[in-house]
């Protein structure tokens, strides 16, 4: 599904490379924390995976497409294939909770017939289906963030990118989320969520990268923040 | 893209940016109603130089008694005459000739100048004869004149597109400083779509990049965006058009036209040809504007 092949990234007004050598596979299904300081490389990698940058050397794959030479043209349709949630929801403050998700089937030329079968099946889904036309200034920030991840997940993609998507949200509002990521998860969506969240990661049990100066320092299955496991 | 999707956004994108769309809207008409005037004018040049270049003559004026030229040695002989007549009946270019005696000449004076005190004054004699000549082009004025100006007999050529020049060079420098106000104006019109779109464009980054990650294609993006200028485009384009049309009911056909019964006024179809050029340079002006603006501030 994702292939890192030797990757490097230097941003042209730093000293030291964003990224630096990276060699990393993730198969379809898979479910991949992205662990490490802040400034560790886990946004330029995700950052890679979206082309909104091109690696210095090396070779991003995703889904068995080249992403450094897929044309500018191709790359909206290129990201329909994957979702993306933020820390910031992203949410737009005038449109109601229906109208947010409905907004990333219309930009995509989804017909009105399709979004009104669609959309209450995701809400369900996310557990907001009372709360469809709703603002998002008066939803808390849980809720918030089911709308984005509702938003991110209703063309149905291969491919779930999370940006700390607990990172605003308490602990026990955290879970709800992540259990949500795991119920996508198991629809066969590969996911790749970067996080700071020691409690989250650890009880979730799923597979760990963890970045430090631009460079993978432990790939485990089922692992935890901070223990080695060996 | 639906339409009624791209429709919503273009609604909400122009009344949230209330100010700047009416700014925008009175530019494109100030400009469009300044290339339309110096259309206008142009075409009313072209018709009144095809209405009166055909009836302009070119005169030769024959020797009188009191003629100083040098082809003169007292009045024209009927000789002179007789040759200068074959030579212009040589000429190509030459479509009519008209002999004008003096008193001729006189009768017509005197109709114009009827009840005036010059009359007085003005004997026949005064009056030259002369060869009225009609060309089958005015330009080719040099050709005549070179041909006949040491003609023995010929006292001088006068060639009344000159005089119709002159006039025209007049309504020329108008139409040039209306096209000069209105090319001024069109900048200052791109200029403001550059402005709105990049207002516009920084107001909605939260939906653009939103739209950017769930994969709109980057036309749909920055459709809604020119979609917005087109239509500011529109009426003020439509403005314009409403003040040409007005100027020609209003002013040229109740004011001009029967006050200057001997100039031929631009017609109905010549004002509408220029409509269709109004919405051409208003809407793919600010368009143009609004992509290369928007290339730059929505990067795909």
């Amino acid at each position: 599904m994702i292939n890192f092949d030797n990757v490097s990234k230097q941003y042209k007004n730093s000293n030291t490379p964003a990224l630096d050598g990276i060699n990393l596979s993730i198969e379809q299904g898979d479910f991949v924390f992205l662990v490490g300081q802040s400034g560790s490389g886990k946004s330029s990698l995700l950052r890679l995976l979206l082309k909104e940058e091109k690696p210095t050397s090396g070779t991003v794959t995703v889904d068995g497409i080249n992403v450094a030479k897929l044309p500018n043209r191709k790359v909206p349709a290129f990201r329909r294939t994957m979702g993306i949630v933020f820390q910031d929801f992203r949410l737009l403050p005038g449109k109601t909770v229906f109208d947010n998700v409905a907004f990333g089937m219309e930009v995509i030329g989804k017909s009105k017939k399709e979004i009104q079968q669609r959309i209450p099946a995701i809400l369900e889904l996310v557990g907001l289906e009372e709360k469809a036309h709703r603002l998002p200034s008066e939803l808390s920030g849980g809720e918030q963030q089911r709308v984005a991840l509702a938003r991110a997940f209703v063309n149905k993609p291969k491919l779930l990118l999370a940006d700390e998507p607990t990172g605003n949200l308490d602990p026990s509002t955290s879970v709800g989320i992540m259990k949500l990521l795991d119920r996508i998860n198991r629809t066969g969506t590969t996911i790749v969520m970067a996080t700071h969240d020691v409690a989250i990661v650890d009880q979730m049990r799923k597979r760990i990268v963890q970045m430090e100066n631009g460079k993978i320092i432990r790939d485990q299955e089922r692992g935890m923040y901070g223990h080695t496991g060996q | 893209m639906r339409f009624s999707f791209v429709s919503k956004e273009v609604g909400n994108g122009l009344r949230r940016n209330f100010t700047m769309t009416v700014a925008l809207i009175v530019s494109v008409a100030v400009s469009l109603s300044l290339v339309g005037a110096a259309l206008l004018m142009s075409a009313q040049v072209d018709r009144m130089k095809g209405y009166w270049y055909d009836k302009i003559e070119v005169s030769i004026f024959l020797c009188g008694n009191t003629s100083v030229a040098f082809t003169c040695t007292g009045a024209v002989t009927a000789e002179q005459r007789t040759n200068i007549e074959t030579v212009l009946g040589s000429l190509e270019s030459v479509q009519e000739i008209f002999y004008e005696s003096s008193a001729d000449a006189y009768a017509q004076f005197k109709e114009q100048f009827a009840g005036s005190a010059i009359l007085a004054n003005i004997s026949p004699d005064a009056l030259p004869e002369s060869f009225r000549v009609k060309l089958d082009n005015p330009e080719n004025f040099e050709k005549v004149a070179g041909a006949l100006q040491s003609v023995q007999g010929v006292e001088s050529i006068q060639d009344q597109r000159q005089l119709l020049d002159r006039f025209f060079q007049i309504l020329k420098g108008l139409q040039s400083f209306a096209l000069a106000i209105a090319l001024a104006m069109l900048f200052v019109t791109v200029l403001l779509v550059m402005n709105t779109v990049r207002v516009a464009a920084f107001a909605r980054r939260r939906e653009t990049s939103i739209m950017r990650s769930v994969g709109a294609s980057n036309m749909s993006i920055r459709l809604p965006f020119i979609l917005e200028a087109a239509v500011a485009a529109i009426i003020g384009s439509t403005l314009a058009t409403a003040g040409i049309l007005a100027s020609k009911y209003w002013l040229i056909d109740a004011k001009l036209a029967p006050n200057l019964t001997f100039i031929p006024f631009v017609t109905w179809s010549e004002v509408l040809a220029i409509v269709p050029m109004l919405y051409l340079v208003g809407v793919g002006t600010t368009v143009l504007a609004a992509s290369i603006t928007l290339r730059r501030y929505l990067k795909g």
